[in-house]
This record gives structure tokens, C-alpha cells and sequence, in this order.
């Protein structure tokens, strides 16, 4: 549901930065059903790419024997990155304050940490090169935090969190706010999974069901290393 | 200009204990064969640079041949964590290990500056996150518009190691596919070794390959499979179930010390 939900949020010709797993199923989604004009691009260089599974990493050879250009990791990020050539900026994190910053470098403290997670990567120019921000994560009140351990990049261009239980997007002050409940969902089960007080928009979305067309190009890709 | 050596030899002669030391690969062509030599070698004390610290690193780390980690992504790719390098931060063992963490924008640049002889690396970057006050990044204003911009110390280290396709007898390495920093990691180090799958009498140009010529190259090594588990476009694929199965194998440190015992060390008996 998430990466469907996520999909459609893609336009046509958008250009993409994806990491793997989450958003790049939900980028090959659109890319294979409404969005075929959906330009996907790998931090390890590959412009274009046309995967027809779902890679492992971000560097599986099909990305690159499928893409338009392969580009050195300097140039990737310099040009294409940094150069604002990216409309949407893909990134999942383990765990969102409420304005949209991102955590995925430690849990406890940085000298002491409880839990060393990988890191930032591609992440913090991610979110302030890209256009538009798009976040991937489940929801729950561990992931959904008051007050971060690590700032590991800024949620200013975050535009929507899309989640297992709805979406949330930034209202007017920046603060994130329910904005659709995935079928079956009730709002109050969305505010037991965050741990701040969360802002309900008054006119509440429901997610569409997948389509028949969704369900299958999500099975055609589910073929290798998919998460669920 | 590079001179043709055995693995062993040229680990011998070009690493030293306490050196810095940079494995790149990003996601492809990961010279595995390099570090497990450096694994039999008990190289100590080495800071290692690598923008994707995985599986060869977690090897080395839970070995004890590494003092410090500079690093901008450090996890088993579409698996999870790297459980060596964890025990090493978190609990300190084999032996704690400093960390220099950077984002992949700022390793490129960092690289870059290295490879141009630069003293730094300039990008939009690290801006309002705690990265910045965890790591080497200064500001900068640019002189020509006062934009406030980052700075990364260039990375130099004492030694590049690489894996690519091909050389020819000359020592002239070429790699295509997913080429990440290789040639910056060459270009910026003082010392190299590259690893290659096979050496041929003509290297024959390819769409989108690269080459490092001979002079800027200090050994070439034959090492077929020398990526492994990592892949090298036009010979063999990722083999996606070990990096699964890495994470079982690491989880435990009595079960990591079999397996490399078994698929390491012992190695070093037989050649």
C-alpha cells in the first residue's frame, strides 16, 4: 500500500532520486503504470535506469545495462544532485520529527549510541537539493518522534511522509499533518503511532484501493529482493 | 608505471601499519580479494576511508585492522546492518573504533579535491544537520557571489585500492560499468593497487569504460573473482544470497571468527 500510495504521487517525466527498497518499488511502479516518462536515477551513477526486477542494491548491473547514461559517483552528485536537476528526492529514515527532519545516523547518544544505524549517505544533499521530498517509513510512536537523536538532514522540502497507516503533509506553518488514512485505518490508530500531538486536517482523504493494474505490475516487479 | 605482482606481494610491499588506506567500489567491482589479503596480513592500525563501508569492511573491522572509519553510508546494501562494525562502535570489540562521518556528497567531493590535488573540496552541502559537528567540514564564502558553502579536507590516502575488469601487460587498467570513485581514489593516493579479472595483450576502448594509464597505477594484480560477492560487469553477477546470509554469519562474534577463519585465513595456507 505504501508504494502504491506513493506511486501515485509521481508525475509523468518527473525526474527521481531512489535508494533502494521502498522507493524503488514505488518509482518503478509509477514508472511501469501511469508514469512511463518517469526518469529514475541511482546514487551509484545510473541515469534512466529500467530495472524490470527490483534490485538487491543500488548498484545491481541491470541498473546500469539499462540506463541512459553511467555517471562516476563526483559527477552524480555535483551535477546532478547539487546541480538541481532532481525533481523528486526519495528518503526513509528510522525516525521524523514533526517538521519533517530526518534521523538515520544513531539512536542514543552519537559517542554512546544504543543503536548505530548506517548513516547518512546520500541523504542530507538529498534533502536540500532536491525539489521536492518525498519520505517512506512505517509508523510508530519510535519512529515518530518528539525530539530526534541525530539530525541527519532537514525536512524544509519534505512534501509528504507516506506511511503504513495514511499520509501526512506539511500544513501552512510546516508542520506536518494527517492528510490521508489508508482503507480500513482510523485516524485515532494514527495518533497512538506518533508521539506528538498530531494535527488532523478537517477534510480527511482515504487512500483509492489498488487497482488491478497496480496489483499486477507490483507483483511483475516482486520478483527479487523485495520488501513486503 | 604499474608493475604486474602477485596479490601478496603487493600488499606486502605497498601497506604499511598505520596507514590510511581507501577500498572503493561503489556497489561494484568491490576489491574483496585486496582486503581479505589485508585480513592475512594483520594489518593494524589502518584508518580506512571507503563512502560504502559493507561486507569487506565489516570483515576488517571485526578482524581489528582498523583504528578509524571514515565513512558516509555504513550497512549491508537492501539487507540491514553491519553487525561488526556495530559491536566495534557500540561495544568497542574487537577494539573501539573512531569514526569520521561525512555524507556521499561530501566523500565525492573530498575524493575529487584528492584526485585535482586540491587542498579541499567545495559543495552545498552538510547545511543545518548535527553531520557538521561531527565531522571535518568547514565554510566557505565564495569569492566571485558570498555564497556560504561547504568544505571538505581532500581525501589523500597513503593507499587506493581498486578492483577493475581488465589491464594489458603494460599495466594500463580499464573498468566500465558502475565506475563510482575509482579513478579519484587512484588519482588522490599516494600508492595503488588495483586488482583485475584478467590481463590481455590490447585493451580495447568501451562505451562508458574508463582507464587509468600505467604511470598513475603502482600494482596490478591478477585476481579473477576478486570482486566477489560484489560483481564485475561482463563476468560474473552479485551474488545477492551471501550478502543475505552475511548477516547471520556476523551477527555472532564466535560464528563471524569460524567463517572467516575457514574462508580467510586459512587460505593463506594453501597459496
Amino acid at each position: 500500500m505504501m508504494a502504491i500510495a506513493a506511486a501515485r504521487r509521481l508525475g509523468d517525466g518527473d525526474v527521481c532520486f531512489v535508494g533502494i527498497g521502498l522507493p524503488s518499488l514505488a518509482a518503478n511502479l509509477a514508472r511501469i503504470t501511469h508514469a512511463p516518462h518517469c526518469v529514475l536515477i541511482y546514487e551509484s551513477g545510473t541515469i534512466g535506469a529500467k530495472p524490470t526486477e527490483l534490485p538487491l542494491s543500488i548498484g545491481d548491473g541491470q541498473l546500469a545495462e539499462t540506463a541512459d547514461a553511467v555517471v562516476s559517483v563526483p559527477e552524480m552528485f555535483a551535477y546532478w544532485l547539487q546541480g538541481g536537476r532532481i525533481d523528486v528526492g526519495f528518503l526513509g529514515a528510522a525516525q521524523i520529527d514533526r517538521r519533517g527532519n530526518l534521523n538515520s545516523t544513531v539512536i542514543g547518544d552519537y559517542d554512546r549510541p544504543k543503536v548505530r544505524l548506517p548513516g547518512g549517505g546520500a541523504a542530507p544533499e538529498i534533502a536540500t537539493s532536491a525539489r521536492d521530498v518525498f519520505v517512506m517509513l512505517e509508523q510508530t510512536p519510535r519512529t515518530f518522534v518528539e525530539r530526534l537523536d541525530f539530525t541527519t538532514s532537514v525536512g524544509d522540502r519534505v512534501r509528504v511522509v507516506v506511511t503504513d497507516l495514511g499520509m501526512l503533509e506539511p500544513d501552512e506553518e510546516g508542520e506536518l499533518t494527517l492528510t490521508q488514512i489508508h482503507p480500513g485505518v482510523e485516524p485515532e490508530q494514527v495518533q497512538e503511532a506518533t508521539a506528538w500531538e498530531l494535527r488532523i486536517a478537517e477534510e480527511l482523504d482515504v487512500t483509492e484501493p489498488p487497482s488491478d493494474t497496480e496489483l499486477v505490475a507490483l507483483r511483475s516487479l516482486r520478483t527479487k529482493g523485495a520488501p513486503a | 608505471m604499474a608493475e604486474l605482482l602477485p596479490l601478496r606481494a603487493a600488499v606486502e610491499q605497498l601497506v604499511r601499519d598505520g596507514d590510511t588506506v581507501a577500498l572503493e567500489g561503489f556497489t561494484h567491482l568491490i576489491p574483496h580479494a585486496a582486503g581479505h589479503e589485508l585480513i592475512r596480513q594483520h594489518r593494524r592500525d589502518l584508518t580506512l576511508i571507503r563512502m560504502t563501508p559493507d561486507v569487506i569492511y565489516d570483515q576488517l573491522i571485526g578482524m581489528g585492522c582498523a583504528r578509524k572509519l571514515v565513512f558516509s553510508w555504513g550497512g549491508n546494501p537492501g539487507v540491514g546492518s553491519l553487525y561488526r562494525v556495530r559491536d566495534a562502535v557500540e561495544n568497542g570489540w574487537p577494539q573501539p573504533l573512531e569514526l569520521e562521518e561525512h555524507s556521499h556528497a561530501g566523500m565525492a567531493a573530498a575524493y575529487a579535491a584528492g584526485a585535482a590535488n586540491l587542498p579541499f573540496g567545495v559543495l552545498r552541502g552538510y547545511e543545518r544537520n548535527d553531520l557538521a559537528t561531527r565531522t571535518n567540514v568547514r565554510r566557505v564564502t565564495c569569492p566571485f557571489t558570498g555564497e556560504r558553502l561547504a568544505a571538505v579536507a581532500a581525501h589523500r590516502p597513503d593507499v587506493g585500492v581498486v578492483h577493475a575488469q581488465l589491464a594489458d601487460r603494460q599495466g594500463n587498467v580499464q573498468l566500465w560499468g558502475i565506475t563510482g570513485v575509482q579513478k579519484e581514489v587512484v588519482l588522490a593516493s599516494a600508492r595503488s593497487i588495483v586488482t583485475v579479472e584478467e590481463v590481455v595483450d590490447e585493451l580495447v576502448p568501451r562505451p562508458g569504460g574508463i582507464v587509468l594509464p600505467s604511470w598513475t597505477v603502482d600494482a596490478v594484480s591478477i585476481v579473477p573473482g576478486g570482486a566477489k560477492p560484489s560483481y564485475a560487469l561482463g563476468y560474473y553477477d552479485r551474488d545477492n544470497e551471501f550478502y543475505v546470509r552475511w548477516a547471520q554469519i556476523s551477527r555472532k562474534r564466535d560464528t563471524f571468527a569460524a567463517w572467516m577463519e575457514d574462508n580467510v585465513l586459512r587460505e593463506h595456507v594453501l597459496a
